[in-house]
């Protein structure tokens, strides 16, 4: 159905925002693309393949996953829990999900440090036990967990509250018990989402920098991520060096993002 | 009423989960939560003011710390009302018009959700530092943008602008146009069908986009520490600030400004959950009204 939209105002907010962008975003990116190929192919080569910094993508991509992961699990029992039951603080608890997306990442590494560092609350009743959390790649998986908890989560309530009770009383009615109809019907329905929230959570656990860097402590070849390195390059005025290093995180990003634009879409077509 | 309904329906009971599922998912959902979110949370003020009052009060009122709160509100002040124009701008030709390349134009505008905010602060370090393409120039007319003010404004622009946007598209997307073409089919202008027709419908979306864009304004750290040039006093915003005080080991300071920045954090939170509270109720109320209709 094509109609025509009488509505006025499209030519100056359209133009408003495609300036805004250009100014923002699509200027100051091409120019850092073409930038990027002026590197030599032997710097750029011999920057991202360094033993530092492949062990500094293993590190990142190997915690931002399991961190993913981990959200991943009690995220789907918490979407579950906020939408189906009822129980004391559950609006406190629905309201306190968001809280990784707006306190500041600072704010939570000083935090989650204190917290694990070997004199802190948690870190006090680790210690007797031989786990070290701060200074370690587990303090850099607690930060990536509170830093993705949101995702999967608010992925999810959506799909669930919208969930019709036929289905699932349909497949009872058929016979199935409670685990059958979860499992085949509830489970598949909610693969998009959680892939959606999934894959974010790892964009987001990829690029992360202000909570990781003071649990991280920064250890070359131990606890040093990618975006970490991007900066340390910057302190030694080789900028060629960091920008071979964000380009393959541009690259990642890129990836990612189209992957998750294509989950979306798949979601909606669920619906 | 609903209540005594959904206990006693069978049809319902088919979709609950035995009592011990129930309560040990609420328990792991409960500890989860506890442990990741609410003691960080916790500590935050416990470490401010583990030395009193007085401590705090004189870790805030230092003058690089107030120099530093400064900054963030002035930054706040440029960045809030140009991604304000933006989000309006955007949802308007978005939500109200279809054209070729929306979904490039969404996809876009979430872009800074993916880029690192460190590498948010190198592209800008390449456009505008001294080694990159305006450098020269910008030198030689004595303009500074990296380390300096003008480079923090953008950087934060950059990584805050989908924000309000991000809001207010799919809630203008839901009121759809109708009665938008009501007022104009009536005579009013573009700007009366705005002012009176389309912002009583988005006036909380509007409220919850400005306080998260402040939030996240307020805070961004990564993006604005690779373009500071960390300048005591001068170019220190409060989350950098708060790096200085903590590799100083002066905690309780580095905590009393990190606990304003978790304020304006719970802030935010409770008045997205009033927001949603009457967008909610809004949409009850419209959808009541429609099957009055039918």
């Amino acid at each position: 159905m094509i109609k025509r939209n009488i509505l006025p105002g499209f030519g100056l907010t359209m133009g408003f925002v495609i300036f805004y962008i250009s100014i923002i975003v699509m200027i100051p990116l091409i120019i850092f693309i073409i930038k990027a190929f002026n590197i030599s192919w032997l710097k750029f080569f011999t920057t991202v393949t360094s033993p530092r910094l492949i062990a500094s993508y293993k590190l990142s991509f190997g915690i931002s996953l399991l961190a993913a992961l981990n959200n991943g699990i009690f995220g789907m029992v918490l979407a579950w829990v906020l939408t189906r039951y009822r129980f004391p603080g559950k609006k406190i608890i629905d309201a306190l999900v968001d809280l990784p997306f707006a306190m500041p990442t600072a704010v939570a590494g000083i935090a989650l440090t204190t917290l694990y560092a070997p004199n802190g609350w948690f870190g006090r009743l680790l210690e007797p036990l031989g786990i070290k959390v701060a200074f370690t790649p587990f303090g850099i998986w607690v930060a990536l967990s509170f830093i993705g908890l949101p995702f999967v989560v608010r992925t999810l309530q959506p799909i669930l509250q919208e969930f019709d009770p036929e289905v699932e009383e349909a497949a009872a009615s058929l016979g199935a018990n409670r685990r059958q109809t979860f499992q085949r019907v509830i489970l598949p329905m909610l693969r998009s989402g959680w892939l959606t929230g999934f894959a974010l959570a790892l964009a987001r656990g990829l690029g992360e920098y202000g909570s990781v860097v003071f649990i991280s402590g920064n250890l070359p070849f131990r606890t040093e991520i990618t975006s970490f390195l991007i900066v340390s390059k910057l302190e030694q005025y080789d900028y060629d060096g960091a920008t071979a290093i964000a380009v393959v995180m541009l690259t990642v990003s890129f990836i990612l993002l189209l992957g998750i634009n294509y989950l979306q879409w798949r979601c909606r077509k669920y619906q | 009423m609903a209540d005594w309904f959904k206990g006693s329906s069978a049809e319902s009971k088919i979709r609950q989960e035995p009592p011990a599922v129930r309560v040990g998912l609420i328990l792991i959902a409960l500890i989860y939560t506890g442990l990741f979110l609410v003691i960080p949370l916790v500590i935050v003020f416990s470490e401010a003011l583990a030395k009193g009052i007085g401590n705090y009060m004189a870790a805030i009122t230092n003058p690089e710390t107030l120099a530093a709160i400064r900054l963030t509100i002035l930054t706040v002040a440029i960045v809030l009302p140009l991604n304000l124009a933006f989000g309006l701008a955007a949802a308007w030709a978005i939500a109200k018009f279809n054209f070729p390349g929306k979904n490039l134009l969404v996809t876009l505008i979430d872009l800074p959700f993916t880029i690192s905010p460190v590498v948010v602060g190198l592209i800008y370090v390449t456009v505008f530092g001294l080694q990159g393409l305006l450098g020269p120039w910008l030198a030689a007319h004595n303009l500074k943008i990296i380390f300096a003010v003008p480079g923090i404004v953008l950087v934060t622009i950059f990584v805050t602008f989908p924000l309000v946007a991000r809001e207010l598209i799919p809630l203008m997307q839901v009121t759809g146009v109708e009665e938008e073409e009501a007022a104009i089919v009536l005579g009013a202008s573009g700007w009366q069908t705005f002012r009176m027709v389309t912002l009583p419908n988005i006036k909380w979306g509007i409220l919850y986009g400005i306080i998260l864009c402040c939030t996240r304004a307020m805070g961004e750290f990564g993006a604005v520490s690779v373009v500071s040039g960390h300048i005591r006093g001068l170019t220190d915003t409060m989350p950098l600030q708060i790096e200085i005080l903590y590799n100083e080991y002066n905690f309780t300071a580095a905590f009393a400004v990190a606990s304003l920045l978790a304020l304006t954090a719970l802030i935010t939170l409770a008045v997205k959950t009033f927001m949603e509270r009457k967008i909610r109720r809004k949409l009850e109320l419209a959808v009541g009204v429609e099957s009055e209709r039918k």
